[in-house]
């Protein structure tokens, strides 16, 4: 399983990348194979602010539904329009073009309680 | 349901050894997919893809030698007649029928196939997460001297299913033997030992489904495999199994039927024979016959690519809650979402124009005819 050592992790498996005052979110390899085939993503809304661990997006396999959360609290600036011609990037390419969304964080500090690349590994076993 | 409790298959371990994504499933622990859903959907659509349905129940149900020797022969069929919604009789040997066990309020307890495998001989397959059920059902009803044996622990089955069966059947059993015809099954040698194979499926696809002892089972699996390589022979797991049966409107028992819904309600009074004097809950489909239906299960598709419809969520028209969704997914042979839904009758008329909330927002969609996906024949 792909998990590169430059990114932050959450425990629902969101990837994230440090870009300035912003932050770039995808799901994980991991996500990406146990979601299976990704066949439609609802990007989040621009402009909105959510808290840290708020359902922001969803992304659906063949299977099932599931919510994709901010990692920190901040607002919206960016959604991969990509997406929704193409949301099996995601399974391609799931820390390149199948990124999602790009927050502008409210305090930096909060990225501390990310997990580091270790811990993610760690975490999924 | 934990996975410490599941049961596995005789080809669990090929499955895990073929990467197969495992999850608890009526109690077993199954294959939901190998490589991915819509690869393996296609394979079925396209070629060949062989599927695990060793957790299937299967019941042998049969006269007893006393019954016989006191002019009772016909008692098996008798009473799976009274069992069962669909005609027996119709049945010669060697053949099967798509059949119901109603409860006496005419809801399904399970939908299954029974095959006559001889005059007064008949097994019985039916639903994984039934199987208990209909067992207890069918031993709290018995009348006449018949017996029924669970034999479902000690074999198992696959579905190898598309349009290159003939070539792996032949492939499998010999150049000279013939496909059974449609929903025939036939006993047929394979190596050393004996194998049944049925005409029948849940995909759509012309196939067949092989039942064989437990203990062929790894042997039969590789062999099918092997043999299916050069024909593009997918393995294939529940999810695509569930994706291609619904592409064709085929029920699944637990989301479209249930012990509450009946099938006429279901839009399967096809498989219910009412000219039967008796069966159980004949009274109750006779009533609703009479008096109407309440709601009635359509397949319906939607008019703009959008999110798939799941199961749960609500419909509505003209702002009005009308039903729910039981089976929903995005096809992949119409890479489109498509589902079915209970509604009030009144409403069930094809081309009318529904909608469907999803997480709180409507997206329309239009009733359909069966099947929702259909092969163009060219």
């Amino acid at each position: 399983m792909n998990i590169p050592d430059d990114l932050f992790y959450t425990e629902t498996h969101e990837w994230i990348k440090r870009e300035g005052e912003n932050v770039r979110v995808g799901i994980t390899d991991h996500a990406q194979s146990e979601l299976t085939d990704v066949v439609y993503v609802e990007l989040p809304k621009m402009d909105r602010h959510a808290n840290a661990k708020e359902a922001v997006a969803v992304v659906e396999s063949v299977k099932a539904a599931s919510d994709i959360y901010a990692p920190v609290k901040g607002t919206v600036v960016e959604v991969n329009k990509a997406l929704e011609a193409d949301p099996g990037l995601i399974n391609r390419e799931p820390y390149g073009q199948g990124w999602i969304f790009v927050l502008k964080i409210d305090n930096v500090d909060e990225l501390k309680q990310l997990k580091d690349s270790e811990a993610y590994r760690k975490q999924i076993g | 349901m934990t996975e410490a409790a599941s049961r596995k298959t005789p080809l669990y371990d090929e499955h895990v050894r073929l990467g197969a994504k495992m999850v608890a499933f009526a109690g077993w622990l199954m294959p939901v997919q190998y490589t991915g859903i819509v690869a393996e959907h296609q394979a079925v659509r396209n070629n060949v893809g062989i599927f695990d349905i060793s957790h299937m129940g299967q019941f042998i149900v049969a006269s007893t030698p006393s019954s016989q020797k006191s002019g009772g022969e016909g008692a098996a069929a008798t009473w799976l007649n009274m069992m069962l919604t669909n005609n027996i009789d119709k049945l010669d040997v060697g053949m099967g029928q798509y059949t119901f066990l109603l409860n006496e309020r005419g809801g399904i307890i399970d939908d299954l196939i029974v095959y006559r495998i001889g005059d007064q001989n008949f097994l019985l397959v039916v639903n994984a997460a039934r199987t208990e059920e209909d067992l207890a059902w069918l031993q709290e009803h018995f009348s006449v001297p018949v017996r029924i044996e669970d034999r479902s622990a000690n074999f198992g089955g696959v579905a190898i299913q598309g349009p290159r069966i003939g070539e792996l059947f032949h492939a499998l059993f010999g150049k000279d033997v013939e496909l059974p015809p449609r929903n025939a099954i036939a006993d047929l040698p394979f190596g050393e030992t004996t194998v049944s194979v049925a005409r029948t499926g849940y995909t759509g696809e012309d196939g067949i489904e092989v039942f064989f002892r437990a203990t062929n089972a790894v042997k039969f699996w590789n062999a099918a495999l092997e043999k299916g390589k050069p024909l593009g022979i997918k393995p294939c797991g529940l999810g695509a199994r569930d994706t291609l049966r619904l592409e064709m409107c085929y029920p699944l028992n637990g989301s479209d039927l249930s012990p509450e819904r009946n099938p006429i309600e279901a839009g399967l009074g096809f498989f219910v024979d009412l000219s039967k004097p008796n069966f159980i809950g004949r009274d109750v489909l006779l009533k609703t016959k009479e008096n109407g239906l309440c709601e009635k299960l359509v397949p319906f598709r939607m008019k703009e690519k959008g999110p798939p419809p799941r199961p749960h969520y609500a419909v509505f028209q003209n702002g009005q809650r009308i039903g729910e969704v039981t089976s929903g997914t995005l096809s992949p042979s119409l890479n489109w979402g498509v589902g079915m839904a209970y509604i009030d009758a009144a409403h069930a008329k094809i081309g009318a124009e529904i909608d469907i909330e999803i997480r709180g927002q409507k997206f329309r969609a239009t009733i359909e005819k069966k099947p929702l996906y259909k092969k163009s024949t060219s």
